[in-house]
């Protein structure tokens, strides 16, 4: 008997076909479809498409909207991984609850949420735009939206992460002497820092591809309040097909960098974990030498 | 502060801080949006409430939305299963590209999915003209938003399978197989009820997150009112004519079972937790 824990070859070679059939049909080939989609007709009019101004303000409005919500998103989830990470406290899981219900809201409906809050006909919306803050409608409700669609994904890279890790080390450094930033700089950011940049990337992604809760709150003013993925939706429905799949490719590709993240990030943490179960081993090693 | 949290001494110091950041974030991003949310419906009253959501064309998608989440989420459980057994079990080429390749529907904008899943099942798309021959129409119909919600729920099921898949002790394998158990029985009794509490979470969370589904169905969808128009499309042509009370509506009944949803993924956490402690 040669092993005693698989299936027949037959059997794997059959699972493992139909499995990688499945993921082609459903997830490979809708990828190549929008690259095809975008280039079939020529890189000459793939640019021409990129670069016409409407596009061009939509990109700028998904950089600008990204590069508003990513940090905002970063300090909240450094922050709530240190508190619900290293403290026990009274309400925890509470908190993580709360900190993971924007996952559990229908995009809709998050952005149904903002303009019941901001709209021009409530009492918070209307007093803001006599003060000359437009948020419904305007570029600071996607930035709200934005950040409510990604409001968990860094802490919910971070906690586990540093749950695992444990708060010896920096326990140490405090003991030490070290002052809190210090054991903040110097040993919790080099151990969570892979965890983190994919955080940062994941959050990154689903913020400049964010469509919902966005298109809810945007208005679909051209070349004002339309992103990336909303001028997708109106160049497709326009039948202006490559027009709407070059934009797409755009946004496939930032996929694509974060597929490539976190593989690389998965990699790092698989080193980390070996390296330091060595030197855990090594320093019992050398205890036990008398 | 600290006495009404019952915080737990420690030598580490930034409690105060992170946590009122934790806290002053939260409130502002998603507390208060929900309390909007709940203010503007206890203006509403029953009649208002009933009178939104019981025509027939709301009542029609909200069906909708459930009954291709739950057909999508068991298509995910069998496949998302057999992938996630396939990239723990067997050894092929390619493999650390197929498994990045899994979390793609994370990464990948829904309306970009949408409208390449749309071309594809198009009838002279690359997948649909070999369906048309067989009568088999997919865009524009509730099979297409079946189709887009099997896409995004994927990496639900496998992301929770596959660690258990991983963690699975072979011993317990091997003792089945020297008592007599053929590779079936150990699969039955001994592999699919060590992995139930996960694929029952992430098919959970795979139709938790279909019901809500917007962006990638739309396009799929072709939208026909009582045929193929999902809850949140109600929701966005409700505020699309001013009706924000009527969109309140259909938003608190999906928020009301996305919640129950949400216990039940916790519970079962809790539960599988529990069976788990008393096995060791």
């Amino acid at each position: 008997m040669a092993n005693l824990t698989t299936e027949s070859r037959p059997v794997r070679y059959a699972l493992t076909a139909v499995a990688l059939l499945f993921l082609f049909l459903f997830l490979l080939l809708p990828l190549i479809g929008v690259f095809w989609e975008a280039l079939h007709k020529g890189w000459q009019l793939y640019l021409t498409a990129l670069v016409e101004p409407e596009a061009w303000s939509a990109i700028k409005l998904t950089l600008i909207s990204a590069a508003i919500a990513v940090p905002l998103n970063l300090v909240f989830g450094v922050s709530a991984a240190w508190a619900i990470a290293r403290f026990d406290f009274r309400g925890k899981s509470l908190l993580t609850t709360l900190i993971d219900l924007p996952f559990a809201v229908s995009p809709v409906v998050a952005g149904l949420m903002f303009i019941l809050l901001f709209g021009a006909n409530t009492a918070v919306g209307g007093w803001l735009q006599d003060h000359g803050l437009q948020v419904i409608f305007a570029v600071p409700g996607i930035v709200l939206a934005t950040v409510f669609v990604t409001f968990p994904f860094v802490a919910r890279e971070l906690i586990p992460l540093m749950q695992s890790q444990g708060a010896d080390e920096e326990q140490a450094a405090i003991v030490l002497g070290a002052s809190g930033w210090q054991t903040f700089r110097k040993v919790t950011l080099p151990n969570i820092k892979w965890g983190l940049l994919y955080g940062v990337i994941l959050t990154n992604a689903r913020a400049m591809g964010e469509f919902g809760a966005v298109s809810v709150v945007s208005g679909h003013i051209r070349g004002e309040t339309n992103t990336i993925p909303l001028h997708v939706e109106i160049l497709y429905n326009e039948y202006n097909f490559v027009g709407a799949f070059a934009c797409a490719s755009l946004l496939a590709l930032l996929a694509l960098v974060t597929l490539l993240v976190k593989s690389l990030v998965e990699w790092r943490l698989h080193r980390q974990q070996q390296a330091s179960t060595l030197r855990t081993a090594e320093a019992r090693l050398q205890a036990a030498q008398p | 502060m600290s006495n009404i949290l019952n915080l737990r001494h420690s030598v580490l110091p930034g409690f105060r801080l992170s946590f009122g950041i934790t806290l002053f974030w939260l409130a502002l991003i998603v507390l208060l949006p929900f309390a909007a949310l709940v203010y503007s419906t206890m203006g509403m009253g029953w009649d208002g409430f009933l009178a939104a959501v019981g025509s027939e064309r709301v009542m029609a998608s909200i069906r909708l939305s459930f009954a291709t989440a739950g057909l999508s989420a068991l298509i995910n459980l069998v496949f998302g299963f057999l992938v996630a057994w396939v990239l723990v079990r067997y050894p092929f080429p390619g493999k650390r590209l197929v498994d990045a390749l899994v979390d793609l529907p994370f990464a990948l904008p829904t309306a970009v999915a949408g409208i390449a899943l749309t071309t594809l099942y198009a009838p002279n798309g690359w997948i649909g003209q070999f369906l048309v021959p067989l009568g088999i129409k997919v865009s524009f119909t509730p099979l297409g938003i079946i189709v887009a919600l099997t896409f995004i729920g994927l990496p639900f099921v496998v992301r929770t399978v596959q660690p258990v898949l991983e963690d699975l002790e072979k011993e317990l394998e091997e003792a089945a197989t020297c008592l007599g158990a053929s590779r079936w029985d150990i699969f039955r009794r001994v592999i699919f009820p060590a992995t139930l509490p996960s694929l029952i979470t992430g098919g959970t969370m795979a139709f938790a997150r279909a019901t809500g589904e917007y962006g990638s169905v739309i396009f799929i969808a072709g939208n026909i009112p009582l045929v193929s128009e999902i809850a949140p499309l109600i929701i966005v042509s409700k505020l699309d004519q001013f009706d924000q009370q009527g969109a309140t509506a259909v938003a608190l009944v999906m928020l009301g079972i996305s919640f129950v949803f949400l216990l039940l993924i916790n519970l079962i956490q809790w539960w599988a937790a529990r069976r788990h402690g008393a096995g060791r």
